[in-house]
C-alpha cells in the first residue's frame, strides 16, 4: 500500500495518532451498535423462549391453555423488591402462577429459582434457573445432576410442618447433600419463603382482587387502598 | 528452512518466533509448532491463566474455552495484520484493546442471537476472553509484524495450544475431582459425541480441592514441571548422540 497517510513522517505526528485512535474507537463502536441493532431482537426472542421453556418446566402442561409469557403481574414483597409473576390461565381462571426467588448461595453468589405454584398454595415444580455453586458439589440442585429438586414437587407451606421446612441437618425433611449443606439449606429457605409470599400477595397473583377496581389491577395498587372499604 | 530451533521451554522471555525463509515465505509448520508447544500459552508464556482457573473444572469447559479463545486469537491476529500498516507504534496497545473488546463483543451478541443453543454452554466463556492476555499478547507479538496468512495460522496454532492446556488442565482436575472425564460433552457438542461422557468410579465422593482454584494451580504446576522434565530429557538425549557421533567420527578420523 502507498497511501499518503502511511508514510512514516506522517505516521509520528501526534495528530495522526488522535486520528488513528478516534477512528478505531468510532468505526468499532458503529460496528459493535450495527450489531447491537440486528441481534437485538433475535436475542430478546430467544430469551422469551428460554423463559418458556422454564416456565413449563415447573407448570405442567394441563394448568393452561395462554401464553404464559405474555400473561403477568408484578407484585412487591417484603423487601418492597417486585417480583414479576406468570400467570397460568385455564378457560380465563387463573390456576397456577410462577415466579423467581433469589436465594445468596455458598459464597453469598445469586441463585435463582423458579417456582410453580398452584392455587391450593402447593408446589408444582422448582427448578434452580441459574447458580453459581460449587461444580460436583452444590450444582446437584440442578435437575441434569440430580433429583433432589423435584423433592419440592407437592409440598406446600403447611406440608411438612413449617418447622420441619429445613434440611435432615437442620431437623427437617429434606436432604442435604454429601460435602454440601449450605446449598440445599439455601435452597429450601428460599422456596419456603416463595410460599409465604404467595400465601400473603394470593389474591394479587390469582388476579381475585375485587372485580369492580379492574383499573386498578393494570398496575399494583398501593396498600391500603385495595381494601378501602 | 530454518536452522534448528533449540528453544524448547526457554522461558517466556524467549519468543522464538520463526525468521521469514530465504525464499520470502513463512515457516507456517514453525508456527504451527511454536504455538502448540515451545511457545505455549500457557505452559510456556504462562498467560491467559485467569480464564484458565476459571472455567477448567471439567474438560468440556475447556474445551468450550477453547473454542471460543481460539476463534477470537484468530479473528483478532487477522484483523490487526491487515492493518498494522496504519497503526502508529505509540498508540498501538489501546488500538489492540479497543479492537479485541469489540471483537469479543461481536462475538458474544452474534452467537447469542444465532446460535443461541451453543450460547447456553459457552455463553459463560465469552465475555472471560476479553481478560485472555494471550489475545493481546499475539496481537503484540505477532499479528504487529507479520503478514496475514502467517498472523492467521498463529492465532489458530496459539488458540489450539490454548485449548489443548485448557482440556489437559480440565480433565485433570475433573479425573481427581469428580471422577469423570468429557460430562455433558454433548451439551457443547451434540448428541453424536456423547461417546466421550465417561464416569471412572461411580459414587465417588469427590475431592473438592481439585475443583476449586487451588487445584486448577496444582495441576498447572504439577503439568509444568512434567513438560520441563520431558524437555530437559530430549535435550539430554539429542546432547548424548551428537556426542556419540563425534565420538565415533574421531576414531575414523584419527
Amino acid at each position: 500500500m502507498n497511501l499518503w497517510f502511511l508514510k512514516p513522517e506522517y505516521r509520528q505526528r501526534p495528530s495522526y495518532h488522535i486520528v488513528l485512535l478516534g477512528g478505531v474507537a468510532l468505526l468499532t463502536s458503529a460496528a459493535i451498535g450495527v450489531a447491537d441493532h440486528l441481534t437485538r431482537t433475535d436475542i430478546a426472542q430467544r430469551q422469551l423462549e428460554d423463559l418458556k421453556v422454564t416456565l413449563q418446566e415447573v407448570i405442567p402442561p394441563q394448568y393452561f391453555d395462554n401464553d404464559l409469557v405474555r400473561d403477568t403481574v408484578t407484585v412487591n414483597d417484603d423487601g418492597d423488591q417486585p417480583v414479576v409473576a406468570y400467570r397460568a390461565r385455564r378457560g380465563g381462571q387463573v390456576q397456577a402462577v410462577c415466579y423467581r426467588v433469589k436465594a445468596p448461595g455458598y459464597g453469598n453468589t445469586a441463585m435463582v429459582i423458579a417456582i410453580g405454584v398452584d392455587r391450593a398454595g402447593t408446589l408444582l415444580g422448582v427448578r434452580v434457573v441459574s447458580h453459581n455453586e460449587t461444580p460436583g458439589l452444590g450444582d446437584k440442585i440442578e435437575l441434569s445432576k440430580s433429583n433432589w429438586i423435584l423433592s419440592f414437587t407437592g409440598r406446600s407451606l403447611n406440608d411438612p410442618q413449617p418447622d420441619k421446612w429445613a434440611v435432615k441437618k437442620d431437623g427437617g425433611v429434606f436432604d442435604q447433600f454429601t460435602g454440601a449443606t449450605i446449598t440445599p439449606r439455601a435452597v429450601v429457605k428460599a422456596v419456603k419463603k416463595g410460599l409465604a409470599f404467595f400465601a400473603e400477595h394470593r389474591t394479587e397473583l390469582l388476579d381475585e382482587a375485587p372485580t369492580k377496581t379492574a383499573q386498578a389491577n393494570m398496575s399494583p395498587a398501593p396498600n391500603g387502598s385495595a381494601r378501602s372499604d | 528452512m530454518t536452522t534448528t530451533t533449540p528453544h524448547c521451554g526457554a522461558g517466556p522471555v524467549a519468543e522464538p518466533i520463526s525468521q521469514p525463509a530465504a525464499r520470502g515465505g513463512e515457516d507456517y509448520l514453525g508456527i504451527f509448532r511454536n504455538g502448540l508447544w515451545d511457545n505455549n500459552a500457557v505452559f510456556t508464556q504462562m498467560l491467559a491463566l485467569c480464564p484458565l482457573m476459571a472455567v477448567t473444572t471439567t474438560a468440556t469447559n475447556g474445551l468450550g474455552m477453547g473454542i471460543a479463545s481460539t476463534g477470537v486469537l484468530l479473528a483478532s491476529n487477522v484483523v490487526i495484520a491487515s492493518c498494522r500498516e496504519m497503526i502508529s507504534q505509540e498508540v498501538r496497545i489501546p488500538v489492540f484493546v479497543l479492537l479485541i473488546a469489540s471483537l469479543v463483543s461481536l462475538a458474544d451478541m452474534m452467537i447469542n442471537a444465532w446460535m443461541h443453543e451453543l450460547y447456553k454452554v459457552l455463553g459463560l466463556f465469552i465475555p472471560l476472553i476479553v481478560v485472555n492476555c494471550a489475545v493481546l499478547g499475539r496481537a503484540e507479538a505477532f499479528a504487529s509484524k507479520k503478514p496475514v496468512l502467517a498472523s492467521a495460522v498463529d492465532g489458530l496454532a496459539m488458540g489450539l495450544g490454548y485449548t489443548l492446556a485448557l482440556i489437559l488442565i480440565g480433565g485433570c482436575r475433573e479425573i481427581l475431582g469428580s471422577a469423570t472425564l468429557f460430562s455433558h460433552a454433548s451439551l457443547l457438542l451434540g448428541d453424536g459425541f456423547a461417546f466421550l461422557e465417561t464416569t471412572l468410579i461411580p459414587n465417588y465422593k469427590g475431592f473438592l480441592l481439585m475443583l476449586l482454584p487451588p487445584g486448577g494451580f496444582l495441576v498447572l504446576g504439577f503439568l509444568l514441571a512434567g513438560k520441563r522434565a520431558m524437555e530437559r530429557r530430549w535435550e539430554q538425549r539429542t546432547a548424548a548422540r551428537s556426542k556419540a557421533e563425534t565420538a565415533v567420527q574421531q576414531p575414523s578420523a584419527a
